[in-house]
């Protein structure tokens, strides 16, 4: 399929991507780095090319609130925020997850207070980590823009009905002018559907209650069928994964091998910073150093086999986190890759990097190859260490 | 994995069944519960307008709806009967809080 060739920031590609979706509702609360996406589709709105209603609500949590009520009135629903704006969505995030409302929102990473800091990392989507949402992430404006486009169809699957999240990382990816290619606007939302409620608040012949008293009694039925939807989630991701690669010609599946097939040594991680690893992997490469890349794109539900299958029988493993779990045993992404990997021998470390935007240069990543060549040589190497920080 | 054998209960956790308050009963909670006055009550029904739930016995069997009393059942003693009870008869209501004895 021809596709037009654009140069656009991270916040404007997702914002016509949700636009192309054609949701009947938005509600968000501006905050950095988030802001300019909610900009460009109040523009959108303003022009007359997207009929969406967009209510302007005073906090996030009532931005969530919001998207929560039209959601469940049946209504094609985004919302969109960052860092502190995501940790007061909180009670509502859990909720939206519960009543199996396939919402969307853009999560454009920013620390989390304190002290306060505008810049990426991955510390907000990971405190929502077990709310019950598909946590996607982007290596660029491109990926963003796509997942923003597959977001729908996957949270909207009959056999999925959660909300979904669109990560990408903030200043690096949201207002980092990049070229991408986008879907014609038609072609767009013939992939992406007309929406179909599952229930709907506003049917007066089929009077219904949304959110009540759940109790001892049937509380954890209801938790056991979340689980259950959520373990259907990574076939349904792959397979829509699919249809958008035959349609638009980029493949995606629930991680990316970079350079796998015969490394003995594999990075993994999350959002931008595989850019800047590829290269550098390149300049080893041509060294002849085996080594690759794991790109999660999905994690949440985490990929637990595929991840287990990947990394099976490679001789060193740095699993790279941009953001701290306080208390746990490394990241949350290293903590996760870990127990995927319980049985197997494979040597393993972990590294904390790029905390409240801290750059993630080509020196580091060849500082972690270079412990990558130590480990698979045999030699003990630190359980998880800082990266990038001044000693 | 799947957790349920059987899953017959709806997405979300919605409830498609209407009026069903009904059937679940929710008087456990009190600690102060309305205490029915017959000999003062006027039959006005306000108690039955504002009562947020279904604890108003009501008959309507008869030519006129009548108030025969609380259903405890559903009563979670949140005053608002007693508070909306008009004293129509020399002062005194027909609905009056106490303390429930357990």
């Amino acid at each position: 399929m021809e596709q037009k060739l654009v140069a656009l920031s991270g916040n404007e590609a997702v914002a016509y991507a949700f636009k192309q979706a054609k949701p009947h509702v938005a509600a968000a609360f501006p905050i950095t780095p988030q802001t300019e996406m909610m900009h460009k589709y109040a523009e959108f709105v303003a022009n007359g090319q997207s009929s969406t209603e967009m209510i302007l609500v005073e906090s996030e949590h009532s931005a969530m609130s919001a998207a929560v009520g039209s959601a469940a009135a049946g209504a094609r629903t985004f919302t969109a925020t960052s860092s502190a704006g995501f940790a007061l969505m909180w009670e509502v995030v859990y909720i939206a997850a519960s009543l199996r409302l396939p919402i969307c929102m853009a999560l454009v990473n920013r620390a989390l207070s304190g002290n306060i800091n505008i810049h990426c990392d991955h510390s907000d989507s990971m405190g929502g980590r077990d709310a019950g949402w598909i946590h996607l992430f982007a290596e660029n404006a491109q990926e963003a823009y796509d997942n923003s486009i597959m977001a729908w169809r996957i949270a909207e699957h009959m056999d999925v009905r959660l909300p979904t999240m669109v990560n990408y990382d903030g200043f690096i990816i949201s207002h980092t002018a990049d070229a991408l290619k986008m879907l014609n606007d038609d072609a767009a939302y013939d992939f992406i559907g007309d929406y179909k409620a599952a229930y709907t608040l506003l049917d007066p012949e089929n009077p219904i209650t949304v959110g009540p008293l759940d109790l001892t009694d049937y509380y954890f039925e209801h938790k056991a069928s979340q689980l259950e939807a959520y373990e259907r989630v990574p076939g349904i991701v792959a397979s829509v994964s699919e249809e958008y690669g035959k349609l638009t010609g980029r493949h995606y599946d629930l991680c990316e091998e970079y350079k796998m097939d015969d490394a003995d040594m594999v990075m993994v991680m999350l959002g931008s910073s595989a850019g800047t690893a590829k290269d550098v992997i390149d300049e080893y490469r041509e060294k002849g150093v085996k080594v690759g890349l794991l790109k999660i794109r999905m994690f949440r539900p985490f990929p637990v086999q595929l991840i287990a299958e990947k990394l099976a029988g490679r001789k060193a493993v740095c699993v790279l986190d941009r953001s701290a779990s306080f208390g746990g045993q490394g990241g949350p992404l290293y903590m996760e890759t870990r127990s995927a990997m319980y049985g197997q021998k494979v040597p393993m470390h972990g590294y904390i990097y790029g905390l409240g935007g801290r750059d993630f240069d080509l020196h580091q990543v060849r500082t972690v190859i270079e412990n990558l060549k130590k480990q698979a040589s045999g030699k003990e190497m630190q359980d998880v260490s800082l990266l990038g920080v001044r000693s | 994995m799947s957790f349920l054998k059987n899953d017959q209960l709806h997405e979300g956790g919605i409830i498609r069944e209407a009026g069903n308050a009904h059937d679940y009963s929710t008087g456990d909670w009190r600690t102060f519960v309305p205490e029915f006055k017959e000999e003062n009550c006027i039959q006005c029904m306000f108690c039955w307008i504002y009562c947020p739930d279904s604890a108003i016995d009501i008959d309507t069997s008869g030519p006129k709806p009548e108030m025969k009393g609380i259903l405890l059942d559903h009563c979670k003693g949140c005053g608002i009967c007693a508070h909306e009870c008009p004293p129509a008869k020399k002062g005194k209501s027909a609905l009056v809080m106490v303390r429930e004895e357990k």
